[in-house]
């Protein structure tokens, strides 16, 4: 990781909260996934959330952006509320984007096609100005010579980095990332994880699920380390990976950190 | 932006009572929203005036065993026509007092066909188990050794015949299916144009223009005083329609091998019979099995066809006992038993068909 | 499988067998004496195969001993079938099709009688297949999709029904269900004195189901030219909301004025008319019914049996479109912001399209072909008109041939149609 990537002191992150969660509860059928979450971010956090498999960790986020709903509790939105109201559901989501793991690009659509399609019918820009917009994005994340391709001709690195751009051109105030190197061959991690942390230096509000620790370390302001559906333990990254307070954290990072 | 650090692990609760349970299952699947609702209440109603009357028809009201006669003055249904000529409908005119020997050859094939369900009894001695199988249930019907009198194949029908005919087709066409699908595959050309013209023909027409094809024109290609029965002639234009939808089936396996298999085998040294043999048809074989039994269902629905020509099979057998005066007019009831008949038959092999489906692909 | 195994080139060398390939190709320069002695070494080399090894010398045996095999029985066939067809006195070729074919035939679209040719009522017939065939094929695709969507609904009674009509009329045989419906239609229904009266001017009996039309007004040509009008209008309107839709990026609300504008038009032209009424009610005389349109049970039981059995297999190929879109997608448009009825035209349905069209094809193919089942109902398709010809002619070959002709054509035209559309909508990969 470049060691002189900017951190918490370069782009402090806003008192106002930008999202707050407040003992939300879910289950999917008889099983707690999420038992208790209390969070808050502000604006222009970055969070890193690690855990082992089955903790809640990408149900949590994908409550966030309403993927999932929650039972109990309250998830607020830049001031808005997340119930099943539906014009608030599509406030929300077009404030909020989201990076999957398997990418998710739509096949039967070039990749300008791919980052247009947003702006076109939800913001209902013209298609000229929806296309600038596009390449603008294809620019940023050193993609824009594909731009007339297919997602199926592209690598799994580069499609990737249009599914960020594609988040990107709805303007959003908060980007969810869901494991989003885990389905790529190592040698295509670098150029992802570059983008992220380009983005994170332009002030975007981001909660990252993710293993890669390098990343972590170099960008997140907190660390968040999930276990059996609840927050176990939060902090710095500093303190989370010289300090771990917590035995379930120790025993986790002890596992990963070999 | 403080430090947090867990005290003590949160406890398991149960979720809200509206969510689980069966509140919950018929909250999430039935009145799902205010549009399901109207469609469960609607689909509710529709039930509700079809399901009581059919279930008064067809067993409340209904008659079993009776006369002709007795049916015609009751409201609901007269199975009469079912019990009464019950061994007609199934084995239809063979001999009376010789229908056992359909009876043991059907149970024959049941029983060779409950016992190759299960994949790993699927051995060499099976294979054997069925040709011997098939050829004694042959000659079970056919009769003339042992002390068996003999029956003419003008005889048989019903439920025999629908079964031989279905069996044997399929049993028929799938070698010629594979070498027809490989001759698809050829890199010579004369014998890939045989037999994609075969192919395409076959599957372009009806199996009703086949089944007249076999029963008026194959007797003009037959020299002078050389006959066949009906049977087999509809048996071999069974046979020639099943074997390019075989063809069809097998070709897509054979697509689906990778190449690497045909480098590999090459880099061994096999030739091309041996190639197939060894490698690449067991492999491919094996990925089609669930079509392969798709077209055995649908074999076994198209030998209902063979009523047009004339041939007695289950359904005309019954058509027969509707023409008798006595029983006119209970075609409903006569329809639905071998409606039942035909479900139980495809059914289950449409489940097994599926269940096969999922143990190879989570092998593969 | 690598280079091509056979071409050309490869006959002329091999039916030489004089010099071979490479031969050729230094044959072209002044030879060197370098050059005369690669060409002898070549020579012996290429002598030294024999050539029952040589692989492009078997595949040319191979294949001629198959054309053989293949003429050898042909042609035992046919000379065996000429002298049965002389023995039996029957005349081959088609001239029968100028006969006169002196059969009824009981529904036509075109005007036929017993005077008229064996051609022409092979025509008739032909119009027959077509009318059930095209009737059915929209009602099937009609009723397979709402049942295949039905299947997938969250709502589960509806989902279980679904599933129940699926696995129900896949597993019966069509000819049975015909069969049946044929059947009910007779038993049940009464004769056309008794005949049910539902509505008025609308009579079920055993002779069909009657009911009354509007009588040929020069308006309803008008109406009819208003809803072509109306047909390109819509074309154009899309053309024009599309554009405007890129150049400011509002949407027009295409569909809902689309389905107004065809319903208005046509009514706008039968009031500017004079709002003609005047109807051909059927009229009970005699024994049966005059005036109004008349579906025999025939038709209807065909179309029925047809309908219900073949709409069961597009539900599944529907099914299996929709299922095969991942989840994922409709996740990513929906965090995009997308709202229900734009992923499912932008994402889900191109993609679903893409996976059913094909199945769906070939269940419009199997349709056609089973409506020749037309046959034991007594309904006149072509199958039944043939048959009645090869009946009365004794000319079961051509018969059987025209028979095979007229479904090879609809067969091998929606076959390319298939492959058209497949390598349109292929989605490019690396």
């Amino acid at each position: 990781m470049n060691e002189e990537t900017p951190k918490s002191t370069d782009m402090q992150a806003i008192e106002e909260p930008m999202i707050e969660i407040i003992d939300m509860h879910k289950w999917f059928g008889e099983f707690h996934v999420l038992r208790g979450i209390d969070l808050t971010i502000h604006k222009k956090e970055r969070i890193v959330i690690c855990g082992p498999s089955g903790s809640g960790k990408s149900t949590l986020i994908r409550c966030i952006n309403r993927l999932e709903e929650h039972q109990r509790g309250k998830i607020i939105v830049d001031g808005i509320e997340l119930t099943n109201n539906l014009k608030n559901i599509e406030k929300i989501r077009a404030e909020v984007g989201m990076v999957f793991q398997h990418f998710n690009l739509f096949p039967h659509l070039t990749i300008v096609d791919n980052l247009a399609l947003g702006p076109i019918w939800v913001r209902k820009v013209p298609r000229k100005e929806a296309e600038e917009a596009a390449m603008h994005y294809l620019e940023k994340v050193h993609i824009a010579e594909q731009a007339h391709k297919f997602p199926g001709q592209l690598s799994g690195g580069q499609q990737q980095r249009v599914a960020i751009a594609r988040s990107l051109c709805m303007s959003p105030r908060v980007m969810l990332f869901d494991e989003p190197t885990s389905a790529l061959d190592p040698e295509m991690i670098k150029e992802v994880l570059d983008v992220m942390i380009e983005l994170a230096q332009e002030g975007m509000t981001m909660i990252v699920v993710t293993h890669e620790m390098g990343f972590a370390k170099s960008v997140a302001h907190r660390v968040l380390f999930m276990d059996f559906g609840q927050i176990v333990e939060s902090n710095t990254p500093e303190e989370f990976f010289e300090n771990p307070q917590h035995d379930r954290t120790k025993l986790f990072l002890s596992q990963i950190l070999h | 932006m403080d430090a947090y650090v867990q005290d003590k692990p949160a406890e398991e609760l149960k979720p809200p009572v509206a969510s689980v349970g069966l509140i919950g299952w018929i909250r999430a699947n039935l009145f799902n929203g205010w549009f399901n609702s109207l469609l469960t209440i609607v689909t509710l109603y529709f039930l509700w005036i079809v399901v009581p009357p059919f279930i008064r028809w067809a067993f409340i009201d209904s008659v079993w065993n009776t006369t002709g006669a007795v049916c015609r003055n009751a409201d609901g249904a007269c199975w009469s026509i079912i019990t009464t000529n019950f061994r007609f409908i199934l084995f239809g005119f063979f001999p009376y007092d010789q229908q056992w020997r359909p009876l043991v050859a059907m149970l024959l094939l049941f029983g060779l066909l409950f016992y190759s369900r299960n994949r790993n009894h699927w051995t060499k001695g099976l294979g054997y188990s069925w040709i011997a199988g098939l050829v004694g249930m042959g000659f079970l019907m056919k009769g003339g050794l042992f002390g068996l009198p003999s029956v003419e194949s003008t005889q048989w029908g019903g439920l025999p015949l629908t079964l031989l005919l279905s069996v044997f087709g399929l049993t028929a066409a799938y070698p010629l299916g594979v070498i027809l699908a490989l001759g698809r595959q050829s890199r010579m050309p004369a014998i890939r144009l045989l037999c994609v013209i075969y192919i395409e023909l076959i599957r372009g027409v009806p199996l009703i223009s086949l089944l007249f094809m076999g029963s008026i024109i194959f007797p003009l290609f037959l020299p002078e005083g050389i006959t066949i029965n009906k049977i087999l002639r509809a048996q071999a234009a069974i046979i020639l329609f099943t074997a390019a939808y075989i063809a069809e089936v097998v070709r897509g396996g054979l697509q689906a091998m990778q190449r690497g298999q045909y480098e590999a085998a090459e880099s061994i040294g096999l030739n091309y019979f041996l190639t197939m043999r060894l490698i690449i048809l067991p492999q491919a074989l094996k990925i089609v099995i669930p079509p392969t039994v798709q077209q055995l269902i649908s074999a076994f629905k198209d030998t209902s066809l063979v009523v047009i020509i004339a041939l007695f099979d289950l359904l005309k057998t019954s058509q027969t006992v509707l023409s008798n005066p006595e029983w006119m007019g209970f075609s409903r009831e006569a329809y639905i038993f071998v409606a039942i008949l035909y479900f139980l038959g495809c059914f289950s092999m449409a489940n097994y068909s599926r269940k096969l489906e999922k143990e190879l692909s989570t092998e593969n | 499988m690598g280079a091509p195994f056979f071409n050309f080139s490869d006959i002329k060398t091999l039916l030489r067998i004089g010099p071979t390939r490479s031969q050729k190709v230094t044959n072209r320069k002044v030879p060197t004496v370098a050059d005369k002695k690669a060409m002898q070494t070549e020579n012996s080399q290429a002598e030294k195969v024999p050539f029952w090894l040589d692989p492009k010398m078997r595949a040319i045996v191979y294949q001629i001993g198959t054309l053989c095999m293949v003429g050898l029985l042909a042609y035992y066939l046919v000379s065996n079938t000429l002298i049965n067809l002389e023995r039996q006195s029957i005349a081959t070729g088609f001239g029968f099709l100028h006969k006169e074919s002196s059969f009824e035939i009981g529904e036509s679209l075109i005007s036929y009688s017993a005077a008229s040719t064996y051609g022409r009522a092979l025509i008739v017939g032909a119009l027959n297949t077509l009318l059930v065939s095209f009737i059915g094929i929209i009602l099937t695709v009609i009723l397979g999709t709402v049942i295949g969507i039905a299947r997938l609904s969250k709502n589960w009674l509806v989902s279980k029904l679904a599933a129940i009509y699926i696995e129900f009329f896949q597993d019966i045989p069509v000819l049975l269900q015909l069969f049946f419906f044929y059947a009910l239609f007779y038993e049940i229904l009464p004769s056309p004195r008794q005949a049910l009266h539902p509505f008025a001017g609308v009579f079920l009996c055993n002779r069909g189901l009657v009911f009354a039309i509007p009588e040929f007004h020069l308006t309803h040509a008008y109406m009819g030219i208003s809803f072509l009008a109306g047909c390109i209008a819509i074309y154009f309107l899309r053309r024009w909301a599309r554009r405007r839709q890129a150049k400011t990026g509002r949407t027009f609300p295409v569909f809902s004025v689309s389905v107004g504008m065809l319903v208005l038009l046509p009514g706008i032209t039968w009031l500017a008319g004079g709002a003609p009424t005047a109807m051909s009610v059927p009229e009970l005389k005699g024994f049966n019914f005059q005036g109004g349109v008349n579906v025999s049970p025939e038709f209807s039981a065909l179309l029925l049996g047809l309908v219900l059995y073949t709409a069961a297999f597009v539900a599944e190929a529907v099914r299996a479109g929709i299922q095969a879109v991942s989840k994922g997608q409709r996740e990513a448009a929906m965090s995009i912001g997308l709202r229900p009825n734009r992923v499912l035209q932008l994402v889900i349905l191109p993609q679903a399209l893409r996976v059913i069209i094909p199945p769906l094809t070939s269940q419009m193919l199997s349709l056609t072909k089973n409506s020749s089942l037309a046959v034991a109902i007594g309904y006149p398709d072509f199958v039944s008109v043939a048959n009645t010809t090869i009946n009365q002619t004794g000319q079961s070959i051509e018969g059987v041939a025209l028979i095979m002709l007229v479904y090879l054509i609809f067969s091998l035209s929606t076959s390319a149609f298939m492959n058209w559309y497949n390598k349109r909508v292929k989605l490019v990969e690396r």
